[in-house]
């Protein structure tokens, strides 16, 4: 289902403004209220500190030499090594507290942001590709964590090293004070404006990396395509024209880069120059001692990094505000799907008895349809499942049939309508009863990075071990105990790649192991060659005799597994009935279901006789 | 891995890389990095010779300071003469005007230099990859193949662009201050670089222990993110099996390990950047000590200690910069053996300089033969023994369970694979005697899953054939049968079709690429048939297209439905590598073998 784009501020409900978000991220700093105080007494005490220094050698130069007071060389000396000592172990606090309070920031709101992920509806999934929400998770959390350990500290000790030497600066000689000052503003402006420029250019060249990577992306899994034309010229063609793009931009990058750092290096450079120049001459007409001059351009030094840092810290401010307006994003999107709360909280063992006894499945008017999207892909379906009868889907592919499937358990709501279990609205079930009722296999078997084991106790983690066994017997998926590690072996993406046979089977055992009382499966046969098919449905005849089930189906073998057959055409249910009825009377169904109707000359029938 | 992680289950991953393998890891990273600057060598030195003078235009400075100090400012005050101090700042404006120019100069150009590597080493690596035989594709997983090209080249690009001209700098700047610093006055130099050894052995410290540190948190956050992205991707698994809580449990698990390693990291870094600091400072209190000891016996005068003090920020600040960029130079490097490695496996399947000419194309396709072929992955056998002769024309279907080895001899016939032994002939030539465009000109093989390039539609279609203009894909998709689908399309034939065509249903898919197929007009057609992704409609469409692509060519076509057989003139029956049944469809169904066995319990499904 492509995503609609009216659809996306369905649940975006941000109103925040960027620094409103960052403004709320200090719930997170909350419990570390302690640690960034003395953080920042430390910074503080540390930069007011390192300004001593250069009056130190003031005094060492015009007090002690001048005057060839070895005693006071010594005392100035001592105390400048003792401040400097003092300089280190605040900072190495300041880190060292820093360093557990910002990562442990960093970890609740990951926490949090993951958990109130999996609460969000499959509908807000679907618009989100999870490479935008990882992107929150990552790059915007450390974003965040680089403000509140690093850039909030340096703003304010910025601002105190600031004003303490430029009163410094003026103390010593109002008039070069006033001077170095104005010299040294427009750097701030140079610094702000680079860092704006650089992020332009840093945008595009990420775009254009990430259309780069999309390609590479597509050469790598299209692969077998590729070399099966011989087309690996024209591949590499087109991937050498976008790597180009992408280095354009970064030239033009490095190019920046070389223009800045250079103005950088040199506007403090003339600022001490031209102090070398009147300094002296201040010098000259003693209002300015030999020991104040030397002084003044260690003190102007320390103005340095403060300046030209302006620009990066206001940037980074900037950066983790945006960030916590994504952030929070996701965080305000409320579940638009949710249950009442539940009541007892049943004991686990219990919630899974040995059977659970067949529910009713009843669909009444159901419509359903895609926000934004007009033409309504469910149009009032009305069905009934008995309990322990087994109901056959079919249609044509977009007929709605997968759509209807996910009602069930909740994955989606109906926009009118409603659905009963055993006499219930499934709306008025918490969430987690309902779905402990319902089992599923959807049609792709989705598997996660884990264990066999942990795969297939999915949905019920506290089953046993002759459990387990048990499922993957009845779900045919006796391969898994050839696999390197047994049930050990992990599977999914980061470990053994399985056929989508093996994948449908171990799906299938996952949704037997949860004793539902409603089954739902999304073509359980699929993707099994003609043997397992044979296998497998023999199985699966003997799970569906015991629970009612709910099964779309594409082909005559699936359907053969169900006691009744509905027809999803155009919204609706067309026909019902057995598979025998429908074929004899339902034209749209024969063409589903056989070569006939409109298969011209030698049909796949032929050999089926 | 431990026991918290048992829900991850075991992989071959998991099996470290042992310490003698590692050094020759290294080494060959270190000789791609060498050939990849071979060619720049006039831009390396020239960035030498930048960085030199910058650095020695930066280290004039603060010398032209101390002397303004000593010999400008006592004829000023003396004499009112203000020539020397003059051409003092005169000299120093000229030094800090040359440290601007060649600052910027080494920037821009170490800046092209590494985009110029990295440009090559994306042409490379993805060239290389598209050379690589598909065995070492599945072996490898398109995923890590993905991860080369994006994550390890950004590392490394990262390290350009960030790191690596502070890196150079430092070192250069570190360098010049010290002999700066001796030349000025050895012995209140000798104070200062005894600093060094703390500092050496604090940086070796360093450098073990955030190497392995960086190892711990790059693992760490790799959990984190497959568990967040699987969680997502499969959500209505994740909720439909009430998966929330054991998820969550699972993945504070995996976030407290990212958080630990990474304030493992943070608090290296708060040891090593103050103890810099520590030393740095020491040193300041030194040289205050000291030096105004030497000015005051009349050694050196007081500019001399200004430039000390000067150059002492100098010498200690590049430190900080390297121990902040040591993580990038960490994972460019690991990135680097990695992408080293890829690009020194060998393409197995290697092409002649010039191909064996075929006989001319008579019209209705080439003879095919399997000479004794034999086939197996590492200790695995899949064809013990295969003997096949196809006629030109003839179309063949292949049967057989999952794993007998059909798959195997499509994909020996289009040299996705060599025989170990034995050899596969096309009109008599060895397929290992051709050209790679002589071969993809014959044999085309069509895979099931359809796959599509984000383009148009007719973008795709061209795919068979680059030169082929709009009205030969036009009048491809008609011969298909696809125009009609195509045509219902906003945009027609230049609708995107999507992200691996996504925008399609699977049978247009498949239309799709046999409209490709029938563009590339191969002598011969290889095809993988899809098995569950059509419903019959699409699959009755996909049919007639294929008795269309295959009229006038040899075929052989895997079969999973047996519909499909239909329309063969010659079904095997392959079993455990072996052709166990030979023959026209309807014989093999008039007998008793496995086919009419196969046959039954299909019609029986089908019921």
């Amino acid at each position: 289902m492509p995503p609609e784009p009216g659809h996306a501020d369905a649940h975006a409900r941000t109103t925040d403004l960027p620094l409103a978000a960052l403004w709320r991220t200090r719930s997170y700093l909350r419990p570390y209220l302690g640690q960034l105080i003395f953080m920042l007494v430390m910074a503080c005490a540390a930069v007011s500190t390192e300004i001593i220094i250069p009056l130190l050698t003031k005094s060492v130069i015009d007090g002690a030499i001048s005057h060839g007071n070895r005693r006071l060389l010594l005392v100035l000396g001592l105390a400048a090594t003792v401040l400097g000592v003092a300089i280190a172990v605040m900072n190495f606090l300041r880190r060292w507290v820093s360093a557990s309070a910002v990562t442990g920031m960093e970890k609740a709101m990951r926490d949090d942001l993951y958990a109130h992920l999996q609460r969000l509806d499959a509908a807000f999934h679907d618009e989100w590709q999870s490479g935008q929400l990882l992107s929150r998770a990552t790059t915007d959390l450390s974003a965040i964590r680089r403000f509140a350990g690093f850039g909030v500290i340096f703003m304010i000790t910025n601002l105190v090293t600031f004003g303490i030497v430029v009163a410094l600066l003026i103390h010593l000689n109002w008039w070069l004070g006033l001077l170095t000052t104005s010299v040294f503003l427009p750097v701030v402006v140079i610094s702000t404006r680079f860092e704006r420029r650089y992020r332009v250019l840093s945008r595009r060249s990420q775009d254009q990396q990430g259309d780069l990577a999309t390609y590479v992306e597509e050469a790598a899994t299209g692969i077998r395509v590729l070399k099966a034309l011989g087309r690996r010229h024209e591949a590499a063609a087109r991937h050498t024209a976008q790597a180009r793009l992408v280095y354009q931009t970064q030239v033009s990058k490095a190019r920046l880069r070389g223009v800045f750092w250079a103005g950088l290096d040199l506007i403090p450079n003339c600022v001490i120059g031209l102090l070398l120049l009147l300094g002296a001459i201040a010098t000259s007409r003693h209002e300015l001692s030999l020991g104040g001059l030397v002084a003044f351009i260690t003190l102007t030094l320390l103005l340095v990094w403060p300046i030209e840092a302006t620009g990066y810290i206001l940037a980074t401010g900037q950066e983790a505000a945006t960030a916590a307006q994504r952030v929070y994003e996701i965080l305000d999107s409320k579940p638009s799907i949710t249950g009442p709360p539940v009541q007892v909280l049943p004991a686990p063992r219990a919630a899974r008895p040995r059977r659970r006894a067949p529910a009713t499945l009843v669909f009444d008017r159901v419509e359903f349809g895609y926000p934004g999207a007009g033409q309504k892909v469910l149009r009032g379906v009305s069905l009934e499942l008995e309990p322990g009868q087994t109901l056959a889907l079919t249609g044509l592919t977009g007929s709605g049939k997968t759509t209807l499937l996910q009602l069930v358990p909740r994955l989606a709501d109906p926009v009118a309508g409603q659905i009963l279990l055993d006499g219930a609205d499934i709306r008025a079930l918490p969430l987690p009863v309902l779905r402990t009722r319902v089992g599923c296999a959807f049609e792709e078997a989705t598997l996660f990075s884990a264990s066999v084991r942990e795969n297939v106790s999915f949905g019920a983690p506290d089953a046993t071990g002759s459990e387990v066994e048990a499922a993957l017997a009845a779900a045919q998926a006796g391969f898994v105990y050839e696999l390197p590690w047994g049930l050990d072996t992990r599977i999914g993406e980061q470990g053994m790649t399985l056929s989508g046979g093996q994948r449908q089977r171990l799906a299938l055992a996952r949704a037997i192991l949860a004793r539902p009382a409603v089954l739902v499966l999304d073509d359980p046969l699929s993707a099994l060659d003609v043997h397992t098919e044979e296998k497998v449905s023999h199985a699966l005849r003997q799970i569906l005799a015991g629970t009612t089930a709910l099964v779309v189906a594409h082909r005559p073998s699936t359907v053969a597994l169900a006691d009744k057959v509905a027809l999803l055409d155009g919204g609706v249910i067309a026909a019902l009935g057995s598979h025998t009825e429908l074929l004899a009377s339902e034209p749209r169904y024969r063409e589903l279901m056989s070569g006939e109707a409109t298969a011209p000359g030698r049909g796949g029938e032929k050999v089926a006789g | 891995m431990t026991a918290t992680q048992s829900w991850r289950g075991i992989a071959t991953e998991d099996i470290e890389v042992s310490g003698g393998l590692a050094t020759l890891l290294r080494r060959r990273a270190r000789r791609l990095l060498t050939g990849l600057l071979r060619p720049h060598r006039r831009a390396v030195i020239g960035i030498g010779v930048l960085v030199m003078l910058a650095n020695l235009a930066a280290l004039a400075g603060p010398w032209l300071v101390g002397v303004g100090i000593d010999a400008g400012i006592p004829p000023l005050i003396h004499g009112g003469d203000v020539v020397p101090l003059a051409l003092i700042v005169a000299a120093f404006f000229a030094a800090i005007s040359a440290q601007a120019v060649t600052t910027r100069a080494f920037i821009v150009l170490i800046g092209r230099l590494g985009e110029d590597v990295v440009l090559e080493l994306r042409q490379r690596l993805f060239a290389h990859f598209q050379r690589l035989p598909v065995d070492f594709h599945e072996r490898y997983t398109s995923g890590r193949v993905i991860s080369r090209q994006v994550s390890d080249i950004d590392s490394i690009s990262d390290l350009f662009e960030d790191g690596l001209d502070s890196l150079v700098s430092a070192v250069f700047s570190l360098l010049l201050v010290g002999i700066g610093m001796l030349l000025l006055d050895w012995p209140l130099a000798l104070v200062v670089l005894a600093g060094f050894i703390p500092l050496i052995l604090l940086t070796l410290w360093f450098r073990r222990e955030s190497a392995i540190a960086y190892r711990h948190s790059r693992e760490a956050i790799a959990q984190v993110i497959v568990a967040f992205v699987e969680t997502f991707g499969g959500i209505r698994a994740v909720q439909a099996f009430r998966r929330e809580h054991r998820n969550e449990e699972i993945f504070s698990g995996l976030n407290q390990r990212y958080a630990d390693a990474s304030l493992r990291s943070s608090r290296l870094l708060a040891v090593y950047s103050p103890a810099i600091t520590l030393v740095g400072n020491i040193a300041v209190g030194a040289v205050l000590l000291y030096g105004g000891l030497r000015v005051m016996q009349g050694d050196i005068k007081v500019g001399v200690l200004a430039t000390f003090l000067l150059y002492l920020e100098r010498f200690f600040d590049p430190l900080q910069d390297l121990s902040q960029f040591y993580n990038t130079f960490q994972s460019a490097a690991a990135a680097l053996e990695k992408i080293s490695g890829v690009l020194e496996e060998p393409p197995a399947v290697a092409e002649p300089a010039t191909g064996t000419p075929l006989p001319g194309d008579r019209g209705g396709g080439r003879d095919v033969r399997f000479d004794e072929v034999r086939f197996g992955y590492r200790e695995e056998v899949v064809l013990p023994r295969l003997n096949l002769d196809i006629p030109a024309g003839q179309t063949v279907a292949l049967v057989g369970e999952t794993g007998a080895g059909k798959t195997t001899i499509a994909r020996l016939l289009a040299r996705f694979y060599d025989p170990v032994d034995g050899r596969v002939l096309l009109d008599g030539v060895d397929l290992r005697a051709l050209t790679d465009a002589q071969l993809r000109r014959e044999i085309v093989l069509i895979t099931q899953e359809g796959f599509l390039f984000s383009g148009s539609v007719a973008d795709n279609i061209g795919l068979g054939r680059p030169d082929a203009s709009r009205a030969d894909i036009e009048a491809a998709a008609t011969a298909i049968g696809a125009d009609p689908f195509i045509t219902q399309m906003p945009g027609a034939y230049d609708a995107e079709v999507g992200k691996r065509g996504s925008r399609l249903s699977a049978g247009q898919r498949q239309l799709v690429s046999f409209a490709r197929a029938f563009l590339a007009a191969p002598a011969v057609l290889v095809l993988d048939e899809a098995t569950s992704l059509l419903d019959i409609p699409g699959e009755r469409a996909v049919q007639a297209a294929l008795r269309t692509i295959q009229a006038g060519r040899t075929a052989l076509i895997i079969a999973h439905r047996l519909s499909t057989v239909a329309i063969a003139d010659r079904v095997l029956v392959i079993d455990g590598g072996r052709i166990a049944e030979d023959g026209p469809p309807e014989q093999l169904l008039a007998g008793e073998g496995r086919f009419s066995d196969l046959h039954a319990s299909w019609l029986e499904t089908l019921a």
